[in-house]
């Protein structure tokens, strides 16, 4: 995913937005999923095809599928933090990037500029990756498990 | 956690990367696999069941909804108080994620953590004041860190030779 795609507002229509809202909700387990939601949309199933189509190449969304629980199938996510000099950022980003552990890593404006999330398939694998990331990097990795998980209200209004 | 059945690992690693945009999806997971749409329906509701499936639906790209300011709200919170209090800032319908986490000290004396989205940094800025006034005094300090870069951002991979 470009970074001009992420960080550019879309211009979005209001079937658009209704699409974006109903889909962050669970998908129907039916055969047919799409056709209950465009009659609930009032359009027909072949234009709500299209559309997600549209929004997911736009990059209106950034995918459309299962969210599966790594830590229920015994796999294991942990947010981590790096204070990167900011003189070599970019390199540092780089190194971090090139980790397949590294689900996802936002810059962010404070002493620790580097918010990473690490996603193993083994508890283990979280440490084992934080230390990897240390010695390819020289930078203190700091672990922020999470220890209790309050309401998730994942979706946002489009 | 929970141990996945050969055929629960076939279905999560051909549906990780997204499910397929048709009429029939299901149906078509199973002619990958080679298995009947019921099979595949009936195996998302087992997952779904036991937790592991949490929930099949569109991930949205905030910046492309406008939603362009992205901030990481953290709190030092009486532990006491903490996990009471969670719940509440967990329920704010503009909070999209909330945990406790362990604090790092001295560098890092936060243990709650709650995202907040808007459409710019006022508004983040009152929905951050709105948490803080429900935390009240068994907050002893807060930050605010925005996101200023997109680094990275896939999901996680299963592999297909198990794990």
């Amino acid at each position: 995913m470009s970074k001009r795609r992420r960080n550019i507002e879309i211009a979005l229509d209001p079937l658009d937005r209704a699409i974006i809202n109903r889909l962050q909700d669970d998908l129907p387990l039916v055969p047919e999923p799409f056709a209950l939601i465009s009659s609930q949309l009032g359009c027909s199933t072949e234009a709500l095809l299209e559309r997600i189509e549209r929004l997911l190449s736009a990059g209106a969304l950034t995918r459309f599928g299962p969210f599966y629980d790594a830590a229920a199938m015994g796999g294991a996510y942990c947010l981590c933090a790096m204070a990167v000099p900011e003189i070599c950022f970019d390199e540092i980003a780089e190194i971090v990037n090139g980790f397949d552990q590294v689900a996802h890593n936002y810059a962010r404006d404070h002493l620790f500029n580097m918010w990473f999330v690490l996603a193993t398939e083994t508890e283990a694998g979280i440490a084992e990756a934080a230390k990897a990331i240390e010695a390819a990097t020289g930078i203190t990795v700091l672990l922020f498990p999470k220890e209790e998980e309050f309401f998730i209200g994942f979706k946002v209004a489009a | 956690m929970t141990t996945l059945t050969a055929d629960e690992q076939k279905l999560i690693v051909a549906t990780q990367a997204g499910l397929p945009i048709v009429a029939r999806p299901f149906a078509e997971i199973a002619a990958r696999l080679a298995i009947c749409e019921a099979d595949v329906v009936d195996g998302f509701d087992r997952l779904r069941k036991r937790g592991v499936l949490r929930r099949i639906a569109a991930a949205p790209n905030h910046y492309a909804l406008g939603l362009t300011a992205n901030g990481m709200t953290v709190w030092d919170v009486d532990d006491r108080h903490v996990s009471e209090l969670g719940r509440e800032i967990g329920a704010l319908e503009f909070v999209t994620h909330c945990y406790r986490r362990p604090r790092a000290l001295p560098d890092w004396p936060y243990n709650l953590f709650a995202m907040v989205h808007g459409h710019s940094r006022d508004e983040v800025e009152a929905k951050r004041k709105r948490v803080a006034e429900i935390l009240g005094v068994s907050c002893r300090a807060c930050d605010i860190l925005y996101s200023t870069r997109i680094l990275k951002k896939t999901g996680l991979r299963l592999s297909s030779s198990g794990g």
